[in-house]
Formats: structure tokens, sequence, C-alpha cells
């Protein structure tokens, strides 16, 4: 409950996906139940909605779904974010649809958590859409998966069919190379291993879904005890206020605004800007309370620098040692989110931290099979010319002007792109580069 | 705002550091892409905050954006006051959009139950096409009501100001896509993923002035199906209603006609804070009539362009 909540607890962000029915909504419900997360006049509207159904007991379901279709329908169509507290953390969830036709949600859940909950029924086990959010989750690097194995009431809670699919997953994902992969045998509408340890899988000894919430760390804790890669600060604003500034002594003041994306900025660090190219010191980290001497990643603040550099929006700042480098031309991997299919040779915006840039995808070089017939993901691409609502394509991508754009693996912020429609504007895919061969182009600039 | 250099040497932000972060973080990226921006300004406590969020922003220059208002008419006298000392005080610009002025002639219709806060959204549309408004800041969290739950935090209206639910763009890491055709316009929410309770907790640990209403203090209240209404021009007093002397405070600051006070004996933001904390009603249950008025209300407004 949040009373005892502190203010210094740190705060996870978590996504949920599921196929239909699997009870994703239900589980939702009751973590928020389970933690009181729920208040008395929203669950009154719930017992109220489920009695006028003729249903027995509280849907506890109808609590995520918000708008009128998904109550209609008793689907849910968007990724609804919800937000509970425990006294150990604070939560994020954003809670993403089932049916294929809704995967997209998965992958904008997915983009920013921390943790991927997944539910398999116990009953049917690992069907497609579990390879597709397994998939999604290894494509877009999520830290910590947790499969929880729902259902578990109506196998009387029985240990081999749990087993068997805790095997078969564990199976699944050393192939796509998800290496923290963990099941919990749970009934959501019971509350089994939710948020409170059952009394009745006493052949379980593993955590509850609520205790992998409580202790995962985040990706801002999993980066800080990483090996030191460099630090990252994309450019959004250039703060030289003249005329504008709060007073006089400030009139010359000249500061680059972003938010720290990766790694920590300390005063005195060596600078390299791309894509100019151009090196520097940091002379000053600026907050509106007052300097710091350094900022983590998560931090939004405003860089002096010791020379008079060009710099704009749009640009990159990042530490000496292991700079992030200007492409022109890379590979990538892209989800592709939109009902009208991708072909190759496509015109395409690439929105790359604060950039836009315009782009051709010069070759649509293959699709993952989800089943992975290969084996591993890469042995899965099958030959394919056109990419359509849901499928997971290798591209390769030719850039009008040159970006920072690194390697996924390696590091998030500055691997991840999106797709954007040049006429309407429309965000068209999700995509994530790899170095699969970096090496300098013809045109001088690196390839990766 | 305090002075002094602020150390962390711990490698882990708070929820608040990292809510304001992000906050700022959204606030210069829709800027940046701004042709004409705006915030929607009421003086409630979610506009000062965010008004807050984007003076650390842009610091140490001026916050670079205008303020529109959407005053039914019914709005408390206090909080039209603390507005205009807010905007004053930061030397900013403030434009008002009055439902009066559409009632007097004719393009608007008093409801026959007396609240205005639907009446609000043509006054609105009207102000953002008429001003050539390209970005409109607004407070809205996800938290407060399950339609919101589910939109992005940087929002494509249509050329009529509405909401398409069914087809919102994707919103991937913290990639804010805030491009839009001509006549359509962004509406972005930096207050997004924050709580009640963060934005209390935000508020005492900045000292962030308030209007007084959102504090006890003694006043005329009356019952009004089953929330504490004030006596104010805007409301017509039934038969049977009878006001009486209470301690009260109000969680959301809106249209008198439909925004009632709770009982409260929190004269501080501690005590806020702890209210807040132990609440078991909704804030928008407790305190807002026209929410009550159906299962999709919230959803129904937000498609027809409303806040």
């Amino acid at each position: 409950m949040t009373t005892t909540t502190t203010t210094s607890s740190s705060l996870l962000r978590f996504a949920t996906a599921g196929s239909v029915d699997d009870g994703k909504s239900t589980l939702v419900g009751r973590l928020l139940h389970d933690t009181k997360s729920i208040l008395a006049d929203a669950y009154e509207a719930m017992e109220r909605v489920s009695r006028e159904r003729g249903g027995d007991g509280v849907d506890l379901a109808l609590l995520t779904d918000g708008l009128r279709a998904e109550r209609e329908q008793g689907i849910t169509i968007d990724v609804a974010y919800r937000y509970f507290s425990t006294p150990r953390r604070t939560f994020i969830l954003a809670d993403c649809p089932g049916h294929v036709q809704y995967t997209r949600n998965t992958v904008t859940g997915a983009s920013t958590a921390d943790v991927l909950v997944v539910l398999i029924d116990v009953r049917f086990g690992v069907v497609e859409q579990t390879r597709r959010h397994l998939a999604v989750a290894a494509l877009l690097r999520v830290p910590h998966v947790v499969i929880a194995v729902n259902k578990i009431d109506l196998v009387e809670f029985a240990q081999a069919p749990f087993d068997r699919i805790a095997g078969e997953v564990a199976a699944h994902a050393t192939k796509l190379g998800l290496d923290d992969v963990v099941c919990v045998p749970v009934s959501a509408l019971d509350g089994d291993n939710v948020a409170d340890r059952s009394t009745r899988t006493t052949w379980y000894s593993g955590p509850t879904i609520l205790d992998l919430l409580e202790t995962l760390p985040n990706t801002d804790e999993l980066a800080a005890s990483a090996a030191d890669s460099g630090w990252r600060l994309p450019v959004q604003w250039v703060l030289r206020p003249q005329d504008a500034a709060i007073a006089p002594a400030y009139r010359d003041y000249r500061g680059y605004a972003g938010l720290v994306v990766e790694g920590t900025v300390r005063v005195g660090d060596a600078v390299s800007v791309q894509p100019s190219g151009r090196s520097t010191t940091v002379a000053a980290i600026d907050t509106a309370d007052g300097p710091l001497d350094e900022a983590v990643a998560g931090r939004s603040v405003a860089i002096r620098l010791t020379d008079d550099v060009d710099v704009a929006r749009g640009d990159l700042l990042s530490s000496t040692a292991g700079a992030a480098l200007p492409t022109r031309n890379f590979h990538a991997h892209i989800a592709w989110l939109a009902q009208r299919p991708l072909r190759a040779r496509e015109r395409v915006l690439v929105q790359h931290g604060s950039s836009f840039v315009t782009a051709m995808v010069t070759s649509i070089d293959g699709i993952l099979d989800i089943s992975l017939p290969g084996g591993t993901l890469d042995a899965s691409i099958v030959p394919g010319h056109e990419l359509a609502l849901n499928d997971i394509g290798v591209v390769s991508v030719q850039l009008a002007q040159p970006l920072p754009i690194e390697d996924y693996g390696t590091h998030r912020r500055t691997g991840a792109f999106c797709i954007v429609d040049p006429h309407d504007g429309n965000t068209l895919a999700a995509g994530t580069a790899r170095a699969s061969a970096p090496g300098t182009g013809a045109d001088g600039y690196v390839s990766i | 705002m305090r002075n002094s250099p602020v150390t962390n040497t711990e490698h882990r932000l708070t929820t608040l550091d990292a809510l304001e972060s992000e906050g700022i973080h959204i606030i210069r990226e829709a800027i940046g892409s701004a042709r004409k921006p705006v915030l929607l300004f009421s003086g409630g406590k979610d506009s000062v905050v965010v008004l807050h969020l984007a003076t650390k922003a842009f610091w140490p220059g001026r916050v670079p954006f205008e303020l529109l208002h959407v005053d039914t008419g019914h709005n408390f006298d206090e909080v039209i006051a603390f507005r205009d000392a807010t905007v004053a005080r930061l030397g900013l610009r403030l434009r008002v959009a009055r439902v009066q002025d559409y009632i007097d002639d004719g393009r608007l219709r008093e409801r026959p139950d007396g609240t205005r806060n639907p009446l609000q959204t043509v006054p609105l549309l009207d102000a953002i096409a008429s001003n050539g408004y390209d970005i409109v800041f607004g407070g809205a969290r996800r938290d407060e009501e399950k339609a919101r739950a589910k939109e992005r935090v940087v929002s494509l209206r249509d050329e009529f100001g509405q909401w398409d639910p069914r087809n919102q763009r994707p919103e991937l890491w913290n990639l804010y896509n805030a491009r839009h055709l001509p006549g359509q316009h962004v509406r972005v929410f930096p207050l997004s993923n924050w709580t009640e309770l963060d934005v209390w907790r935000y508020i005492e640990r900045e000292r962030i002035e308030l209007p007084s209403l959102y504090f006890a203090h003694e006043r005329d209240v009356f019952d009004r199906d089953g929330m504490w209404l004030t006596p104010h021009p805007s409301v017509r007093m039934r038969e049977g209603d009878r006001a009486t002397v209470k301690t009260v405070r109000y969680r959301t600051v809106g249209d008198a006609s439909c925004t009632g006070a709770v009982e409260s004996d929190a004269s501080l933001i501690a005590d806020v804070i702890a209210e807040v904390a132990a609440t078991r009603i909704t804030e928008r249950g407790a305190t807002r009539a026209d929410d009550r008025l159906s299962e999709a209300a919230m959803e129904d407004r937000k498609k027809d362009g409303y806040f």
C-alpha cells in the first residue's frame, strides 16, 4: 500500500503480454487488488458491472478495459498504463493486449519495459503468440522476462504440466538468446503466487510474481553496475536565452539541453560531438536547482562545453572514449507496425534521438519465422520481399544525412529508431540497429 | 528554487527524480518540433506542475510558450487570482477563451444540469485553430481515469480536434513523434506517468505554491448527490439544500458547479500527502460530477476534443 512508500524508492517499468483469454487482465487486476491499489469506488464499479453481467464474484479484468468497445466486446484493445506501489518499489505497468492484430502494442509496451511478463495458459502451453512475444523481448532486449504459467488451478495445481511448459520455454529462450527468463505457476483468478505465496503449489519454492517485480534490477540499475562503455546525451534544445534570460547574468548563457540516455557524464569529461566529430570538454552540468558534478542515465540536464563548437538540436554528445560514430548505411531488425506493407526502396523518415532524417529502405533482407526453424533467431530469417503488419524483418537502410546510430545490443538507446511515414507523420515501425559487419563504407562513414 | 550545488553520487534516481527528468525531456522534445506551442493552464495543481517543469526545462531562459485557459465563467475567484499572479510572476502571456462569450452569442447553450465542463470543448478547439497552436501541453495524468490510461504521451488530434483511441500511433522507447499535417495538432501530457500522490510529493519537495482551495478551510457547503458543493452564483440551489459550515478542501479545482469539496483537516502539504496516500476513493470519483455521467463519460468527451 502506498502509505508506507518512501519517495526514495526506485521505479520499475514492466509490461504484460499474453494471448486471448489467458487471463492477462485478470492477472493485472489481481496484482492491483492484492497490493491494495484499487480504490473503493473503482472496486464498487467493478462489482456493479460484474453483477449486471450476471457473473459470479468480481471480474478483475474490468479494471483495465478502459474503452467502451473493450467493455462491450470483453477484450483489451490498447496499451493501458497502470500505476501502483508497494513499500519496496513504484511500478509503471503497460498492460498490452493479446490479439494478434494488436501485437504492435506489445512492441510499444516492451520498448520501455525493464521486465516483460508473458502469460501462458497451463492447459495450452507455448502457442504462436507466446513465441511472438518472446521474439519481441529478444529483439528489444528487454532485461528480464517472467513467464506466468496461469490457470494452474484448472490442472489441480499439478507440477507436471508446469514443468513441461517451463522446459519448452527454456529451450525456446535459449534459441532466442534470452538469458533471464523465469517461470512462475500462478492462478490469477485466486491469487496463487501473484502477490501471495500459494499453499496449493507446495512443489514450487521459487519467487512470486511480485517478489520478482520488487527485486529485479531496472535498466538504469543494470547499466550502473555494467562495465563503463561511455555516456550518451542527444541534444534536444540549445539554451541561449539572450533577451529572454531570467536574470541579466544569464544573457550570454549557452548550454545544450538533453537527457543522459546512457552512462554517467562528469564535469571535465572529454566530449565528442556527432555527427560533426568535433572534440571538446564538459565545462559544467547545469540544472535549474544548481550545478551537478555528475549526471546519471535518466537525468535531464544542460551541458556547457569549454569550446565554442557548433552544436544543434539532433546532435549527439558522447564520451570520447568509445564515442558514437556517424553512419549512413546500417542493417536493422524492424517490427512493422502499420496496416500497409513495406516494400523495398521505399522512402521514409528515420527518427533517432531528436532527429528526423530522410532515408530509404534499400532492401528487405528477410523475415523472421517466429517458430525458429533454424534453431536461432539469426538462422530463422526466411526470404521475403515485403513486410506486413506484425512482421519482424531484417532490412538495410540508407540515410540522406549521417546519424550516430549504434548497435542496439550494446547501446540500447542510440541503437533504437522509428520509421515514420514522410506523408502523414505516422509511426510505421520500431527498429533496432545491428552491427553484423562493421566497417568503413565507400563514403567514408562507418557502416554497421 | 534551491541554489546550492546538488551532488548525486548514488547511481540511482528516485521515483520523483525520474518522473521530473522524464517530464522535462517530454517538454523539450515537443518544443523542439513545435511551430506555436501553448500550455493549457487553469491554475489547478497539475497544470501548475507542468509549468514548473517548463521553467526548469528552459532555465536560465523564460518559458518559451503562451498559456491558454478555457474559462467556464464558473471558476473559483481564488483560482483565477492565483492564475493571474503566476502568469505575471513568470512574465508570460495568457489567453483566455470564455464559455460565457459563446453562451451570450448563442453558439453554445447552457445545459439543464448547469454544468459547463462539457461546454469547454468548442471554445478550446476554436482557440487552438484561431491562434494556430500546433503543440498543446496539458496536465492530464493516466492514473486519473480509464480512458486517459490508454492515451499516448504525445497524442494526435485530427482537424476536428478528435481523439481516435483505436488508431493511436505506437509510442516507442522515449522517441516522441509530434509530426502532424496542417490543421491537425498534438496534445502533449508531460505528467502522463505521474500519480496524484507523485504530484503532491513533488509539490512538497519543490515548495510549489498552489491556490488556497487545495488546503483545509472553513466553507459553507451543501450536499448534492453525495458531494459537498459550495454556494456559488453558478450553482442553482434546490429546495431543501441547506448550507452548513464545514472544514473542507478541494482535491481538484474546476468548475464550481460540478467540483465538490471533501471534508478534510489537511491544512499543510504533508497532511494532504498523508490523506491522499490513505484515501480509498479515486480523485475524480470523489469530486467530479461530470465523470459520473456514465461509464464512458471521459472517453466520449476526449473523442470530441476535450482536454
